[in-house]
C-alpha cells in the first residue's frame, strides 16, 4: 500500500507510536547506564532494537486487555503504562519498584496495567497466557490476552501444548514470536528444524502463517491490530512471527560477539526501528519542532523518574517474610 | 445418612464447590466424558456442562498454566493431574510459576487454584505410576499441600482448597478410592492445617498421612488389642500448613514418637517433623524420634515387591514394640 500520513493509522496514533517507541529505547539505555554505575545489580536482558513490536502491541491494545511477556521485558512492562520509576526502581531493588524488589529485572508485574508478569523460565508464560484468555470466554467478557516470547522458545513443548490448546478452544489470544535470529548465544536457523521458527509451526496448530517486519512500525501496528480484532472477535488465536534484531548483547553479561560485525551495522544502521520512523514521520512532512519536542519530553521523564528511583529507599528487611501467601505473610506451621 | 466412598466423595466434593460458585470450573484428562480413569469425576459433566468441566488433552503444563491464569484473573479452577507422578512433566508450572508469582508479584497476583491427583501405591502399577510425591511440593515456599485420609476429609478439605485464596496441591490415595464411610452431612467444612486424631493413647504419637494414617490407625488397634499398648495416632491432612500444635501436645504426653510415611527415605516429610520435635519438644522425649518409610528405592511392581516396600500395618506395630519395649 502506498502509505499516507492519514491514512488507516492517522497521525495522531502515529506520534503516539513514536513517542511510545522513544520512551522504550530511551528508558532501555537509561537501565544500560544505571548498570555500568553499578546500580543495578543481577542480570537484565535489554529489547534495545525491537521496541516497534512491544510498541505497536502498546498503542493497539485496550485496557483491561492482559499481556504476558519474558524476562526481555521491561519494554513490554513500559508499553502497558507502567511508570518509568516502577521499572527502573525495581531494576534498581527500591521501594518505589513495581514489586518492591521481590521480582526484580525478569518479572516485572503490574496487574492494574494488565502486565500480568514476565517469566523467566521458556515457555511456560504461553500456556498461563491461555488461562487469562481462558478466563474472557468463560466470563464472556472481551479482553485480549496476548503473550510475547523469543524465536529459541518455539522448541520447548510448552510452546506446542499452548498453541494447540489455544486453537482446540478457541481462546482469545494473540502469540508474538519476536524473532531476533537468535536463542541467546545460538544462531536460531542452527538449532531449529523450520526456516520460521514460530510461522512455519503455524499450520500444525491450523493457524495462519504470518510473517511480519518487526522493525516497521506500521506494519507490526497493523499486524497487532489484525489479530487483537480477531481475538476480541471471538474468532480465535493467532500466531505472529515479528522479524528483529537485538542491538544489545543477550544479556548483561554478554557483549554478542558471536554476531558478525556486518549482521550487526545493517541492523544497527539500516533497520533500526526508532531511526527510520523518526524519518518516515519527517517524510509525512511532520513538523520536526512536534518531534523535536516529543524527544524533549521523554528525555525529561526519563531524568525525574531516574532521580525518583535513586532517591527511594532500599526496601525494608521484613519484605522477606511477606506475601508468600494471600494473608500477607510466609507462616508455614501453626 | 448416606455411605460414601473415597472415590464417590471427590465427585461429590467437586459438585458441592461447583453448585456454590460459578467461578469454579474443572479441567483435566478424560475427566469429562469419561468420568475419570480412577471414576472420580462420574457425573460433572453431566451436571455442569462442556463450559465448566473440560476435557483437555495430554498437556499437563497448558492445563497447569491454564488453570493458573484463568486463577489470577479470580477464577477458581480445579484441575486433575491423572497421576501424581506425571507432575514431573509439569514441575516448572508447579514450582516455579504457581508457587511464586504472588511472592514476586509482591502480592499483586492471588492464585487460588486446586490441583487434585492420584498418588500413592498399592496398586502394583510400578514406579512411575504409584508414587507419594507430597514432599516435593512441601519444600516449595508459596503451595499448600494436602492429602485426605477418608471420604468425609476428601469433602470437608476439599471445600476449604477450592475457597483457599492460595494454590492448593491435593494428593487423593488410590488405594483409599474404596474407601467407605457413613456420613450423616456432606456439605462439610475442614480447616487446613488442622491435624485428626484417628486413635487416642497416651504410651506413644504415630504421626501419618492418607494411606499411611489409616494403616497407623489399624496398628492402634492391634497394639492396644494384643499388647496393651496405647497409641496415639495423629492423621496429619495437611503438611503445609502443619498443626505442630498438635503435635507438641501429644509428644508432651507421650514421650515416644513414630512417623509413618510412604514415600522413599530421604528428606520425607517425617524428617522434618522429627527436626521439629527435637527443636521445641526435646526434653518431652524419652527416646529418639523414629521413621518408618518406604525404603530409598524406586517402587517395585510384583504383588509381593510392592508389599514388602511400603510400610504395612503388621510393620508399624512391631516398630513400636521395638521402640516400647525394646524387643
Ligand atoms: C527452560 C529454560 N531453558 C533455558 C533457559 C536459559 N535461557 C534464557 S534466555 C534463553 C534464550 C531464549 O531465546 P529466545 O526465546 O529467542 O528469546 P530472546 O532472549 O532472544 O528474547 C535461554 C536459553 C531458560 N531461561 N529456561
Ligand atoms: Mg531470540
Amino acid at each position: 500500500m502506498v502509505e499516507k500520513l492519514n491514512d488507516d493509522i492517522g497521525e495522531e496514533k502515529r506520534l503516539q507510536l513514536w513517542e511510545l517507541m522513544l520512551k522504550l529505547r530511551l528508558v532501555e539505555k537509561k537501565a544500560y547506564d544505571l548498570f555500568l554505575q553499578n546500580l543495578i545489580k543481577g542480570t537484565s536482558h535489554l529489547a534495545l532494537g525491537q521496541e516497534a513490536i512491544a510498541g505497536a502491541f502498546g498503542v493497539a491494545l485496550k485496557k483491561g486487555d492482559y499481556t504476558f511477556c519474558t524476562y526481555r521485558g521491561h519494554a513490554h512492562t513500559l508499553a502497558r503504562g507502567s511508570s518509568i520509576e516502577g521499572v527502573l526502581g525495581e531494576l534498581m531493588g527500591r521501594q518505589c519498584g513495581l514489586m518492591k524488589g521481590k521480582g526484580g529485572s525478569m518479572h516485572l508485574t503490574d496487574v492494574d496495567k494488565g502486565v500480568m508478569g514476565s517469566y523467566a523460565i521458556i515457555g511456560a508464560h504461553l500456556t498461563i497466557a491461555n488461562g487469562t484468555a481462558l478466563a474472557s470466554k468463560y466470563n464472556k467478557t472481551n479482553e485480549v490476552s496476548v503473550c510475547f516470547f523469543g524465536d529459541g522458545t518455539t522448541n520447548i513443548g510448552a510452546f506446542h501444548e499452548a498453541l494447540n490448546m489455544a486453537k482446540i478452544w478457541n481462546l482469545p489470544i494473540v502469540f508474538v514470536c519476536e524473532n531476533n535470529l537468535y536463542m541467546e548465544y545460538t544462531p536460531i536457523h542452527e538449532v531449529t528444524a523450520v526456516e520460521h521458527p514460530a510461522a512455519d509451526r503455524a499450520g500444525a496448530y491450523d493457524l495462519d502463517k504470518i510473517i511480519v517486519d518487526g522493525n516497521d512500525a506500521d506494519e507490526m501496528l497493523r499486524t497487532a491490530e489484525k489479530a487483537i480484532s480477531k481475538a476480541r472477535e471471538g474468532k480465535g488465536p493467532s500466531l505472529i512471527e515479528a522479524k528483529t534484531y537485538r542491538h544489545s548483547g543477550h544479556s548483561r553479561a554478554d557483549p554478542g560477539k558471536y554476531r558478525p560485525d556486518e549482521e550487526v551495522k545493517d541492523w544497527m544502521e539500516n533497520k533500526d526501528p526508532i531511526k527510520n520512523y523518526r524519518a518516515k514521520l519527517l517524510d509525512f512532512n511532520i513538523n520536526e519542532k512536534i518531534i523535536s519536542e516529543i524527544e524533549e519530553k521523554i528525555k525529561d521523564q526519563v531524568e525525574k523518574a531516574t532521580e525518583i528511583s535513586i532517591a527511594s529507599p532500599i526496601p525494608e528487611i521484613k519484605e522477606i517474610y511477606t506475601d508468600v501467601w494471600a494473608n500477607g505473610g510466609s507462616e508455614w506451621h501453626n | 445418612m448416606a455411605q460414601l466412598t473415597y472415590r464417590a466423595s471427590v465427585s461429590l466434593a467437586i459438585a458441592q464447590s461447583m453448585r456454590k460458585d460459578q467461578k469454579v470450573f474443572f479441567i483435566g484428562e478424560d475427566v469429562g466424558a469419561a468420568g475419570g480413569v480412577f471414576k472420580a469425576t462420574v457425573g460433572l459433566l453431566e451436571e455442569f456442562g462442556k463450559e465448566r468441566v473440560m476435557d483437555a488433552p495430554i498437556s499437563e503444563q497448558a492445563i497447569l498454566g491454564a488453570a493458573m491464569g484463568a486463577a489470577m484473573t479470580g477464577l477458581r479452577p480445579i484441575a486433575e493431574i491423572m497421576f501424581s507422578d506425571f507432575l514431573a512433566v509439569c514441575w516448572d508450572i508447579v514450582a516455579n510459576q504457581i508457587a511464586k508469582t504472588r511472592y514476586m508479584s509482591d502480592g499483586q497476583i492471588n492464585i487460588p487454584l486446586v490441583i487434585r491427583t492420584a498418588n500413592g501405591g498399592g496398586s502394583k502399577f510400578g514406579a512411575q505410576h504409584s508414587q507419594s510425591l507430597e514432599n516435593w511440593s512441601m519444600m516449595i515456599p508459596g503451595l499448600k499441600v494436602v492429602a485426605p485420609s477418608c471420604p468425609s476429609d476428601v469433602l470437608g478439605l476439599m471445600d476449604s482448597a477450592v475457597k483457599d485464596p492460595d494454590p492448593v496441591i491435593f494428593y487423593e490415595h488410590k488405594s483409599l478410592y474404596a474407601l467407605k464411610e457413613e456420613i450423616e452431612q456432606t456439605d462439610i467444612s475442614i480447616p487446613i492445617g488442622e491435624a485428626n486424631t484417628l486413635h487416642e493413647g497416651k504410651d506413644i504419637t504415630i504421626i501419618g498421612l492418607a494411606l499411611m494414617a489409616q494403616r497407623a490407625k489399624e496398628a492402634a488397634l492391634i497394639l492396644k488389642d494384643k499388647h496393651d499398648i496405647n497409641a496415639k495416632v495423629i492423621d496429619l491432612r495437611s503438611l503445609v500448613p502443619l498443626d505442630l500444635q498438635t503435635i507438641k501436645k501429644s509428644v508432651i504426653e507421650t514421650g515416644h514418637v513414630l512417623t509413618v510415611e510412604e514415600n522413599p527415605r530421604l528428606c520425607g516429610w517425617g524428617a522434618e517433623i522429627s527436626s521439629l520435635i527435637s527443636e521445641h519438644c526435646f526434653k518431652n522425649l524419652k527416646g529418639p524420634v523414629t521413621r518408618v518409610t518406604t525404603p530409598h528405592v524406586p517402587l517395585p511392581s510384583a504383588d509381593i515387591l510392592e508389599d514388602n516396600t511400603i510400610p504395612s500395618v503388621e510393620l508399624i506395630v512391631n516398630e513400636v514394640i521395638k521402640k516400647l519395649k525394646g524387643e
